[in-house]
């Protein structure tokens, strides 16, 4: 198989303290990955890693095989890497339709294109017709996202990810803090991810874990601990005793 | 060349005295007071009255300065200042730059615009030599009080408890108050102790940088200089900016005359370039 | 995709309507500017003060650019105005370009060589950083101004301009009349232009940088780029108001790069409201108006008034004060086509 993703040991201190620690990790194309750790495991840190918003203090990130260590974030992305954030990240000010409609001209490369009117191009209404519509966000897409239900701002941090067509998307925590009555959307929504975009899932919810990954990896104190298939990490007794107390759920 | 370095070390020292208060304010409650100078002022202005209109030994006149200045300053801070802590930088910058020109006019209308002077006590005067290297008396005072208010500075802000309970809070104001510290009491008697730092640092400055109504505005780039070179994260930081900026500033407009003010510049660009987060800061700096 | 609650979907007519409807003009714009013209015929003795006006505003419009749509805080915007000034009087003074059009372009083509190469110095660190830098990029180069005085005319500025007349045909009058006309041409063009600007993928772009610029570097939008792009547009903007002023007056002074000019700038801009392009226009209007009106009762302490207008303007709090142009602010496009989408 093919890796989408590599990192060759990945390490990061803040002052004195490692939080991630000689991390090697390997995600194959087309997979749906999940990297699952207690609390202050370093999982974000990692993501901000891989999409370029910290820097390494050692090792190196290969996306496709290409060392993407030394780019920058808006770079990164251009290379077919997006990500979600744990807590959202969205432009208040501006519309679901605005939002999209950047991150669409930006992947068509007509983001800086200062003279024509914004959305008078054909092809990127269509994706940002397809995309509102996929992510049934068309209701609520000319009100101020500042404003919008918490699931939909959700389903929008998704929704902006897939904008930028990855072909790796890290989902950081999707479903964190929706409301049950709104978590179907979501659920949905990253069930219904194309299947040639390889995904990167972290999660707190074991459920959705293991209803969706085909693979996962287990983050302690920054290093990585267990790696495997759902049902061999779900047995592993090791995993068990780093969860006891952690997480009810395993 | 020693006379320069000894000159531009006391110039430094001075302009940490007036700008440390700055510096702690700005990294407890994050907040841009382009008014500092202000104060810095209106100690200038009260020595300047104690001793020239009242008669007020010189000496005396500074910690009247101090205290002068900083009970402005602990009105400002409540009545005023305290409702601009959550406000965007943007407020903060319009309303403190509105408060120095409401300064700038109002002494302008009340001292007048013209330069002021203070008497100066004869044993203040001229200079003497030590091993050839000339030393200009005021130029000592200034580098002995200053000196000792670093040094008391540094011993209240490691060894007391407010100093403690103040770094508490620099370093993260939520969990400060969890600890029931009682936040806005240190941020008010630490503006009020920077204020009166300012003022004590305008007393002693007049002599040296001289003082008219618009003061606060010529060196808020001073100050600027100093928070950002020093970061604010402690007060050491700002102190080596300031002694930096003193001796740069002085042998600047010693050896090349004709570049003048562009030597600050060009280390205040320098220093940019090379640490954006200013040059002591930690990498962490808010 | 399958689901138990029933949504409505959009087709892209549905879509580019929308994206259309922001970039229509609102009948308010349309009266704005017909008032703007109007003054032409109907105010001919006042227009000495609207030239004045109009170069603020385009001024001020320049600041709102970085300000309103990128979020960096500057005082040192002057430093822009006083060097497109300058470089607007050297050409005409030397007779190296009399011609009043082109020398303007190259002003603000010169001037906007200086906004690029500064912007680099404001895209690093806080808004605490910014300041100083701005602020010590406008002192720095008032020094050079002063120092290099058989260059500039140092403190006694620069005298010995000349201008030809506009289009070869209309001398610059002592009333005030061509200045007018053509600093008010001049903002409208330069209006239009910012316009079209801030309604393309470009503009948009700029809102979600300053809205949440890691969030717009996770959509592949470069941050550093569009600040550097815009910083050097305002440069530019404020170079042509500064050589407008140069032209207008025939005279350019060390009092352009003043941090009062910067200061009041930022007055002007709030006084409007920032972030939909006319906050500006109509900050110049209110300001010159109220500064020549404080200035004839106390005219050494306008400082004062300045200040404690600042001063105020913050207690009471900006949205509140400029609240009375929210009509004017719908104009910008959002409120009126959400409106007409509501109703369809």
């Amino acid at each position: 198989m093919t890796l989408a993703l590599e990192t060759v040991g990945l390490e990061r201190r803040f002052g004195g303290i490692v939080a991630t620690s000689n991390v090697s990790l390997k995600v194959e194309k087309g997979a749906r990955h999940a990297l699952i750790g207690p609390n202050g495991a370093g999982k974000t840190t990692i993501i901000n890693l891989l999409t370029g918003v910290l820097r390494p203090t050692a090792g190196r990130v290969l996306l496709d095989g290409e060392d993407i260590t030394s780019l920058k974030a808006h770079a990164r992305v251009k290379r077919g890497i997006a990500r979600t954030f744990q807590i959202n990240q969205l432009f208040g000010d501006l519309t679901p339709l605005e939002t999209i409609g950047l991150a669409v001209s930006e992947r068509m490369g007509a983001g800086s294109d200062f003279w024509r009117i914004a959305g008078s191009k054909s092809e990127v209404v269509d994706e940002v017709v397809r995309i509102l519509n996929q992510f049934r966000l068309a209701d609520v897409m000319d009100e101020r996202t500042s404003i919008l239900p918490y699931g939909k701002q959700r389903l929008l941090e998704i929704a902006l990810a897939i904008a930028c067509k990855p072909r790796v998307l890290l989902l950081d925590e999707p479903a964190a803090g929706v409301p049950e009555h709104e978590r179907h959307d979501i659920l949905a929504a990253v069930s219904a991810l194309p299947k040639d975009v390889t995904v990167l899932l972290i999660e707190h919810d074991m459920d959705l874990v293991f209803s969706f990954a085909d693979r996962i990896s287990v983050l302690v104190n920054g290093a990585l601990f267990v790696e495997g298939k759902p049902d061999e990490v779900a047995r592993d007794p090791r995993v068990k005793a780093v969860y006891l107390g952690e997480d009810a759920d395993v | 060349m020693l006379t320069i370095l000894f000159d531009g070390i006391a110039y430094g020292m001075l302009l940490f005295v007036l700008a440390c208060g700055l510096a702690v304010t700005l990294g407890l409650m994050n907040f841009v007071n382009l008014a500092h100078g202000a104060f810095a002022m209106a100690g200038g202005y009260i020595t300047v009255t104690l001793v020239n209109r009242l008669g007020v030994p010189f000496l005396l006149s500074l910690p009247l300065a101090f205290l002068a200045s900083a009970a402005i300053g602990l009105v400002f801070e409540r009545t005023l200042y305290v409702h601009l802590y959550r406000k965007p930088h943007l407020d903060q910058v319009l309303f403190t730059i509105g408060l120095v020109f409401m300064a700038v006019a109002a002494l302008d209308y009340v001292m007048g615009s013209s330069q002021v002077y203070v008497q100066l006590p004869e044993y203040l005067r001229g200079r003497f030599d030590v091993f050839g290297v000339g030393v200009g008396r005021y130029r000592l005072l200034i580098i002995v009080v200053c000196g000792l208010l670093t040094i008391a500075l540094q011993l209240i802000l490691s060894k007391t408890r407010f100093g403690a309970r103040l770094r508490a809070a620099v370093d993260d104001e939520r969990v400060a108050r969890g600890m029931g510290i009682n936040v806005n009491r240190v941020f008010a008697l630490t503006f009020a102790f920077g204020s009166g730092l300012a003022g004590l640092g305008g007393a002693l400055g007049v002599e040296m940088l001289g003082l008219d109504p618009t003061f606060p505005l010529k060196f808020m780039i001073y100050f600027l200089i100093v928070v950002t070179v020093g970061g604010t994260s402690s007060i050491t930081g700002p102190f080596f900016a300031s002694l930096l900026l003193g001796i740069g500033d002085v042998a600047g407009k010693y050896y090349v005359p004709t570049l003048g003010a562009f030597v600050i510049y060009t280390i205040m660009i320098v220093v940019l370039l090379w640490r954006p987060q200013g040059l002591f800061a930690r990498s962490a700096a808010r | 995709m399958n689901s138990p609650v029933k949504t409505k979907s959009v087709t892209a007519s549905d879509v580019s309507g929308l994206f259309a409807a922001r970039a229509r003009w609102h009948p308010l714009e349309i009266i704005f500017w017909l008032a703007a013209f109007s003054t032409i015929f109907l105010l001919p003795s006042k227009h000495l003060i609207l030239t004045e006006i109009a170069i603020l505003a385009l001024f001020a419009l320049s600041l709102d650019l970085i300000l309103g749509y990128a979020g960096i805080i500057s005082l040192g915007h002057a430093a822009f105005f006083g060097f497109g000034a300058y470089v607007a009087g050297l050409l005409g003074k030397n007779g190296i370009i009399t011609e009043p059009l082109l020398a303007l372009i190259v002003s603000g083509l010169a001037t906007s060589v200086l906004g690029f190469v500064t912007s680099f110095l404001v895209l690093r660190g806080s808004d605490l950083t910014r300041l100083m830098v701005t602020l010590g990029i406008a002192l720095m180069l008032r020094e050079l101004a002063n120092r290099y005085r058989d260059i500039t005319g140092g403190a006694d500025g620069l005298q010995g301009i000349v201008v030809d007349p506009v289009f070869g045909m209309f001398r610059f009058d002592i009333f005030g009349h061509t200045a007018f006309y053509y600093s008010l041409g001049v903002l409208f063009v330069l209006f239009l232009i910012a316009r079209r600007i801030v309604n393309s993928p470009f503009g948009l772009s700029l809102r979600a940088v300053k809205a949440n610029p890691l969030r717009a570097s996770a959509i592949s939008i470069s941050v550093d780029g569009r600040l550097v792009a815009i910083y050097t547009l305002a440069a530019a903007y404020a170079g042509i108001a500064g050589a407008l002023l140069t032209q207008t007056q025939a005279f350019a002074s060390l009092a352009y790069f003043d941090f009062d000019r910067s200061a009041d700038l930022l007055l002007v801009l709030i006084i409007g409201g920032t972030g939909y392009l006319y906050g500006g226009l109509i900050g110049a209007v209110v300001f010159k108006v109220l500064h020549d009106y404080l200035s004839i009762l106390t005219p050494q302490y306008w400082l004062f008034w300045m200040g404690l207008l600042l001063v105020l303007i913050v207690l009471v709090g900006r949205e509140r004060i400029t609240g009375w142009t929210t009509p004017l602010r719908d104009l910008a496009s959002r409120l009126d086509w959400r409106a007409r989408s509501k109703k369809s």
